[in-house]
């Protein structure tokens, strides 16, 4: 067996800001696992069906908007019609403190916001699904 | 971590009646465990072999992927549905890979009639990953009419596509230095049809220029590999009974708006057409029959070697040879003869 870890790096919403999403996407790939990167303006939608056609293990969201409570909850959602409720989903970009324990309610396990050590979101990754 | 995971078997029953997440899951199979893999295949491969296979290739920057997107698009406005493998490389240092190809294929999103897979190369040469045969076998037998395989940013000798794919597009672009450079020897032999990409850009009759006078030269390697000599292959459409007779045709393109993708697909159900009418179908697959066998022969065989010889004595003689006390042909022959 030679499973890698497979991660989707997706940039759901409106906001055309991708400088982070990259950042993450070269730290993990530099940790050893598959990075698919889609893109800027993804709908939930989207990103669902990316997730399950790439047989991912993590699903990174990274939202700069604003508009994480409406996105999150439908990428969430989706990803649960389609089975795929044992994917490890995280949070990137700017979450206002108050909206963390809702995020997390909804099953999302890691919140990283603009100052987190790249390092770190690796070894979250690794140690959470290993 | 993940829930319960299916039997290889029960992940191809899944995939052969149309449950995406099985062939998803049975992809991944195919990547990561060999034993596994083995298995699942021979389950798909007697399912497999009615889908056209398109390898897509060319160096980085051609507008492969998005070439990729429109073609599917088109082949989907047929009626035909399309499975899809994008390759892209592994980090030789972190082992790790950034899967970049579905960022020009967003157009494909919310369409159940296409199936969209990255992968990354894992250490293997030649532009294709080591399983990139068994997953376009997986998305063949699990329906797909067409299987689009668009290869890590080839360029000269990145040409195993050649020996999986059944009509092999080569992709150029203007402007990306010196053409004929760019195509030269290996990855132009193995075109069935030329693509010039990016048409629009100055410098593109250029390129076709520069391609028909790569052709001129009587290149058409699969040509003198059939009949032992070069042939004199004339302009217009050639009689069909003749293996040799295809001349890959250079077709221009605007990937990005959509222009000339139907003349590329017209070309490609030509080309597969022709495939079929001049037996060149079937040299073909048999010539990929031999060396996918080959290649899990000589796999098979150096995973026993291994075993019978065993980590301490195989260490021991790799240090020998390190040394010089011993030469690598004695070494193996060693080895093997016990």
């Amino acid at each position: 067996m030679d499973r890698k870890i497979r991660v989707l790096i997706a940039k759901p919403g409106l906001d055309g800001h991708d400088r982070g999403a990259k950042v993450i996407a070269r730290a993990l790939r530099d940790a050893g696992m598959e990075v698919i990167y889609t893109g800027l303006r993804q709908t939930p939608e989207m990103v669902a069906e990316a997730a399950l056609q790439e047989d991912v293990d993590v699903v990174g969201l990274s939202i700069l908007s604003g508009a994480h409570m409406t996105l999150v909850p439908r990428v969430v959602e989706l990803l649960k019609q389609k089975g795929l409720d044992d994917v490890l989903v995280f949070v990137g970009g700017i979450i206002p403190d108050e909206d963390v324990a809702s995020l997390k309610a909804l099953g999302v396990r890691g919140i990283f916001g603009p100052g987190a050590n790249t390092t770190e979101v690796a070894r979250f990754i690794v140690e959470q699904v290993e | 971590m993940r829930q319960a995971r299916r039997s290889p078997r029960e992940l191809v029953d899944g995939a052969l009646t149309g449950d995406r997440r099985a062939l998803a899951r049975l992809i991944s199979l195919l990547e990561s465990d060999t034993q596994a893999a083995a298995e699942c295949v021979a389950h798909l491969h007697p399912r497999a072999g009615r889908a056209a296979t398109v390898g897509v290739t060319g160096a980085p920057g051609t507008g492969k992927s998005t070439l990729v997107n429109e073609l599917a698009k088109a082949f989907r406005r047929q009626g035909r549905t399309v499975g899809v493998i994008a390759i892209d490389p592994t980090s030789p240092f972190s082992g790790g890979a950034i899967l970049g190809d579905r960022i020009r294929m967003r157009d494909l999103s919310g369409d159940d009639g296409v199936f969209i897979r990255s992968m990354a190369t894992r250490g293997s040469l030649g532009g294709l990953a080591r399983a990139t045969a068994d997953v376009a076998c997986a998305l063949d037998a699990a329906g797909f009419d067409v299987v689009l395989i668009e290869t890590v940013g080839a360029g000269q000798s990145e040409v195993d596509i050649a020996r999986t794919a059944g009509s092999v597009l080569v992709v150029e672009a203007p402007g990306l230095g010196d053409e004929v450079q760019a195509i030269k020897a290996g990855i132009l032999e193995i075109a069935d049809v030329l693509v010039v990409n990016k048409a629009d850009r100055e410098g593109a009759e250029n390129t076709v220029r520069a391609l028909q006078a790569m052709l001129d030269l009587g290149a058409a390697p699969r040509a003198v590999r059939h009949h032992g000599q070069v042939m004199d292959v004339p302009d217009s459409s050639p009689p069909a009974d003749r293996a040799s007779d295809w001349r890959p045709p250079i077709v221009k393109t605007v990937a990005v708006e959509g222009k000339g993708i139907d003349e590329l697909v017209a070309a490609i159900d030509r080309h597969q057409t022709h495939l079929e009418a001049s037996g060149e179908g079937e040299a073909r697959r048999r010539q990929r029959a031999e060396a996918e066998l080959e290649t899990i022969l000589r796999e098979t065989l150096l995973a026993r070697l291994r075993q019978q010889v065993g980590r301490v004595e195989l260490d021991g003689v790799v240090d020998r040879v390190a040394s010089r006390e011993l030469d690598p042909y004695t070494a193996a022959r060693t080895l093997i003869d016990g």
